[in-house]
């Protein structure tokens, strides 16, 4: 039977991540592999990693970020960038890319992006322009430094984390003369925050603590400004040291024409156009993702040296002869090898495919949101919550077109369906109904079961693994991974953010569509584990609607909002299912494309049939555990009414049903990683 | 030279150099085992000489750069996403199979061809570059035949600096034996020099770069000719006998390497 052949190169990738035919998005990829291979690797061998302080041999990483277009690429091209549109996607590819080797750079990487990105998403077209044209390497014949970007959202201690309710950072006005533009006082104390070394800039959030601003806001504070910028103590970080840290302390006068987005005076009082919350909020929808793939891309950069480990663990000795199987395969031999190495790529694949698909409905979601802005503010429809009230009336209209979706294309009424798709406000409603979920759930599952996998990875390399001399750094991405999973919100906040938008029908209208199409899938091609993944998504829909009007023997609601032990659960079974849906996904979009492209066509066969039982594999643990969690929420809070819990039964019985032949399906996969050719030595130095 | 120079590059692609390279007889004749799945790169002599063509063009306005490019349509577009971003040129593609398993005549006269029908090509300014060797099959004599079919019969080999001096003369270095050059001067175009590793480091990838040579690489991406190369029958076909042994090493001072590879050679 015909199998892997070799380990999947760029041209599969692009297919089953849906970048074929974007050359621009390629080129970006090359770039970030390029650097991530040569400097950051050559930075990580030298130890590099070994002090906080930001030094000379990490400072090299700036240079060649904006030597490599780096640096430009979140920009537009009239601000000096090279890529038109929406750049989510292209941002969580470079991030990918250098997190192979080493996370660190990626966030190092990221850092002016996060600070431009509060401006970027809410800034003034002047403040937009002003500070983005300025953070790109001067083009030929222009004479100027480039600007660098810090984002200060995280205070110290005891105001811990990302609790955008509580702010010590404050906001006053220092001078106000009549006509003229009032002049603010900012403190600000941040903690942990990245590129504050030679950041030009900070984007810093603040409360208010005058009576003449009305709201929290986020400002602008520049080094040049009046009063203090002392960058800070170094954060005294053990993981992800290739970028800077630092606890600075703010005490600056600032033009109130720095607050970002905007304001006006309303009754002689500033009226920020946004809330640091509401800036936040639309930039950590968009940034958590590339965060997600730093952890996938650990993964999955950690299969080819463990597979090296294996196979050439006896070789060099006199242990065995150079024909002998010992000799060839290693510790390949023992199943138990291969097979935890499938779990570690089936968990990785899972992840890329959610994380890339959160990416490109960011892409899509970008320009919808604009226009839906633009659409509400000729409304008048202004403020978080007075949009929020005019989408919820919308949901109606988006599950009237979910529903018409999911009828047979000679079923619907097309021309309801035509205006349902031209209606800007229904499709944001659509989009962000999916954003909402998508970008917490791969937050959540792909860095923090991440990084419960990447300690499986170094495991599989024995004691190696904890060594400096581990192939592939693996050891310091299994500790950068518990970075990842705590910066820009820890699982609790993606938990919370989950428990509050998985309940919205329209996600729930979509989810539906979802499982009739993977029964669909699953009828047709059972290999992929379409079947498992439909089952698992209808318990856990069940689950939800059981939890939302069950109560306990105390007659409390079972799904509230401060009843964590059940909505924090369901969320985590929620992102396993999504993974999962990702995952099949791509592997029919490389059926389905792989054909077209003669490269991937030529061992096409092998490839589908890998990656499919690899979805097996994930579809049936992913199955499995919504199943325990779900099976532990709706009994572990009883006694329930047994034509309830006869329901349940039901439905989890055919959840372990869809996952027959899973273990077949890993055993081939095992079968697979020991014949796969992988490369004579890791193409990074060690 | 006042209207510059049309250096034509000619590189082709080879395998990775990490990979592992096994000849394998199939139905198509004798190729390398996963060829076509494994990742590509452009020939590292061609891409001496494309780096030292993008230099040359850059010192001598009016210039132009041609590479032209024969392998695997598909291969060759990966192969492009980074050489693009790398040097301005315009591609030009030739689709056919790229695994060293073909006569360097009969990929020449392709390449040949495919240079005679760059539209505007004007031979008295003619400079053609490629690699004095090849990562693929170092038979060292496509360059040479390319020329000679061309018209070209000033050729360089080894080539490993090219200057213009004073009215349009170029200066060559050769490599020869011993690790001593051979200097030698040509009146001007029409020349032929085959590079060896030249003296110019690797450029970085410039994306903006890239994306102006995209809207050429794409189209010629697409209207690549296909070229049928007959393959020779081979007696037999093997890797070098030299066993390839690939150790993994850290922290090893230079002057242990120096002694262990002069070591190697005594023995």
């Amino acid at each position: 039977m015909e199998t892997l052949r070799t380990l999947p190169g760029d041209d599969v990738r692009q297919i089953m991540w849906r970048f074929a035919d974007r050359y621009d998005l390629q080129m970006v990829v090359q770039t970030a592999r390029s650097l991530a291979r040569s400097l950051v690797a050559r930075l990580v061998a030298e130890g590099a990693r070994k002090t906080h302080e930001w030094t000379e041999h990490k400072a090299q990483l700036l240079s060649a970020f904006d030597d490599a277009g780096l640096t430009s690429l979140f920009m537009d091209p009239h601000q000096g960038g090279f890529i038109e549109g929406p750049k989510n996607l292209a941002l969580a590819l470079v991030a990918f890319e250098l997190s192979w080797v080493d996370a660190g750079a990626a966030t190092g990487s990221l850092a002016t992006n996060l600070a431009l990105a509060p401006i970027h998403e809410k800034g003034t077209p002047e403040q937009r322009d002003y500070y983005m044209s300025r953070c790109v390497p001067p083009a030929p014949g222009e004479d100027r430094a480039i600007l660098r970007g810090a984002f200060a959202l995280t205070e110290p201690l005891p105001y811990i984390g990302v609790d955008t309710n509580t702010m010590t950072g404050k906001v006053r006005v220092l001078e106000w003369e009549e006509g003229k533009e009032p002049v603010l006082h900012v403190d600000k104390r941040g903690r942990f925050i990245t590129g504050m070394d030679f950041a030009n800039f900070v984007t810093a959030a603040v409360d208010t603590n005058d009576p003449r601003i009305k709201s929290s806001c986020m400002v602008i504070l520049e080094e040049t400004d009046e009063g203090l910028f002392d960058r800070g103590a170094p954060t005294l970080k053990m993981v992800h040291q290739l970028s800077s840290t630092r606890d600075p302390v703010l005490s600056l006068k600032v033009p109130a024409s720095r607050i970002i987005g905007g304001y006006t005076v309303k009754d002689g009082v500033i009226v920020p156009n946004y809330t640091h919350s509401e800036i936040i909020a639309a930039v950590f929808h968009r940034t958590r993702v590339p965060v997600a793939l730093m952890t996938t891309a650990k993964l999955l950069s950690a299969v080819e040296p463990v597979i090296r480990y294996h196979r050439q663990r006896f070789r060099g000795g006199t242990a065995c002869e150079p024909e002998s199987a010992k000799f060839q395969l290693g510790l390949q031999q023992k199943p138990d090898a291969v097979l935890r190495l499938t779990d570690v790529w089936a968990t990785a694949e899972a992840g890329a495919s959610l994380g890339f698909e959160t990416a490109r409905l960011f892409d899509r979601l970008d320009p919808t949101e604009k226009a839906k802005d633009k659409i509400f503010a000729e409304q008048g429809v202004v403020g978080a919550k007075s949009q929020m009230s005019a989408l919820r009336k919308l949901e109606k209209q988006a599950i009237e077109y979910l529903a018409l979706e999911a009828l047979p294309p000679d079923q619907r009424d097309a021309g309801r369906m035509a205006e349902l798709e031209a209606d800007t406000l229904v499709q944001y409603a659509l989009l962000e109904s999916t954003a909402n979920i998508l970008c917490p759930a791969c937050k959540l599952w792909n860095t923090g079961y991440g990084a419960t996998v990447m300690r499986e990875t170094v495991a599989l390399m024995g004691g190696y693994g904890i060594t400096e001399d581990c192939p592939g750094f693996l050891f310091n991405k299994w500790t950068d991974a518990q970075l990842e999973a705590t910066y820009e919100g820890p699982e609790a906040v993606q938990r919370r953010h989950l428990s509050v938008t998985m309940t919205n029908e329209v996600f729930h209208a979509r989810l539906r569509n979802w499982i009739a199409q993977y029964e669909a899938l699953g009828a047709a091609h059972p290999e992929t584990g379409a079947s498992a993944s439909a089952a698992s998504m209808k318990l856990w829909l069940w689950t939800l609607e059981f939890l939302l009007r069950a109560k306990d023997p105390e007659g409390a609601r079972l799904y509230h909002s401060r009843r964590q032990g059940v909505t924090f659960p369901l969320a985590d079974a929620l992102c396993w299912i999504m993974a999962t849906r990702s995952q099949i996904a791509d592997v029919l979009e490389l059926a389905a494309k792989g054909p077209e492209n003669p490269v991937v066509a030529e061992g096409l066969d092998g490839l589908v049939a890998f990656f499919s039982d690899l979805a097996m594999v994930q579809a049936a643990r992913s199955a499995g555990e919504a199943a325990r969690i779900c099976a532990s929420l709706v009994y572990g809070f009883g006694p329930q009414a047994a034509e309830d819990l006869a329901a349940f039964e039901t439905l989890r019985a055919a959840c372990d049903r869809a996952s027959s032949g899973a273990a077949l399906a890993k055993d081939r996969c095992g079968a697979a990683l020991c014949q796969v050719m992988i490369p004579e030595a890791l193409d990074y130095p060690l | 030279m006042s209207d510059g120079y049309q250096i034509v590059v000619c590189g082709g692609i080879v395998p990775d150099p990490l990979q592992t390279l096994e000849p394998v007889h199939g139905p198509a004749g004798w190729g390398l085992k996963n060829e076509l799945m494994l990742p590509a790169i452009l020939d590292p002599w061609s891409g001496h000489a494309l780096y030292e063509a993008a230099n040359l063009a850059k010192a001598a306005a009016g210039s132009k750069v041609w590479l032209v490019s024969m392998g695997p349509k598909a291969k060759l577009q990966q192969v492009m996403m980074t050489v693009a971003q790398k040097a301005a040129f315009e591609l030009i593609a030739l689709d056919a199979p790229a695994g060293g398993f073909t006569e360097a005549g009969d990929v020449a006269a392709a390449l040949a061809e495919a240079i005679e029908a760059i539209p505007g090509l004007d031979k008295s300014r003619l400079l053609l570059f490629g690699g004095w060797q090849s990562a693929s099959r170092g038979a060292g004599a496509t360059m040479q035949i390319v020329g000679e079919k061309l018209g070209v019969v000033d050729q360089f080999q080894g080539v490993d600096k090219l200057t213009i001096e004073d009215g349009g003369v170029l200066r060559v270095l050769e490599r020869v034996e011993g690790g001593s050059y051979q200097e030698s001067t040509v009146s001007g175009p029409p020349a032929l020099f085959g590079w060896a590793t030249g003296e110019l480091p690797e450029p970085p990838n410039n994306p903006q770069v890239g994306m102006a040579n995209m809207r050429l690489v794409m189209p010629a991406l697409q209207k690549a000719k296909p070229v049928q190369l007959a393959q020779p029958a081979f007696g037999s076909v093997q890797l070098p006998c030299q066993k390839r042994e690939t150790r993994i090493v850290k922290d090893t001072p230079v002057e242990a390497i120096a002694r262990e590879i002069v070591d190697w050679i005594n023995a």
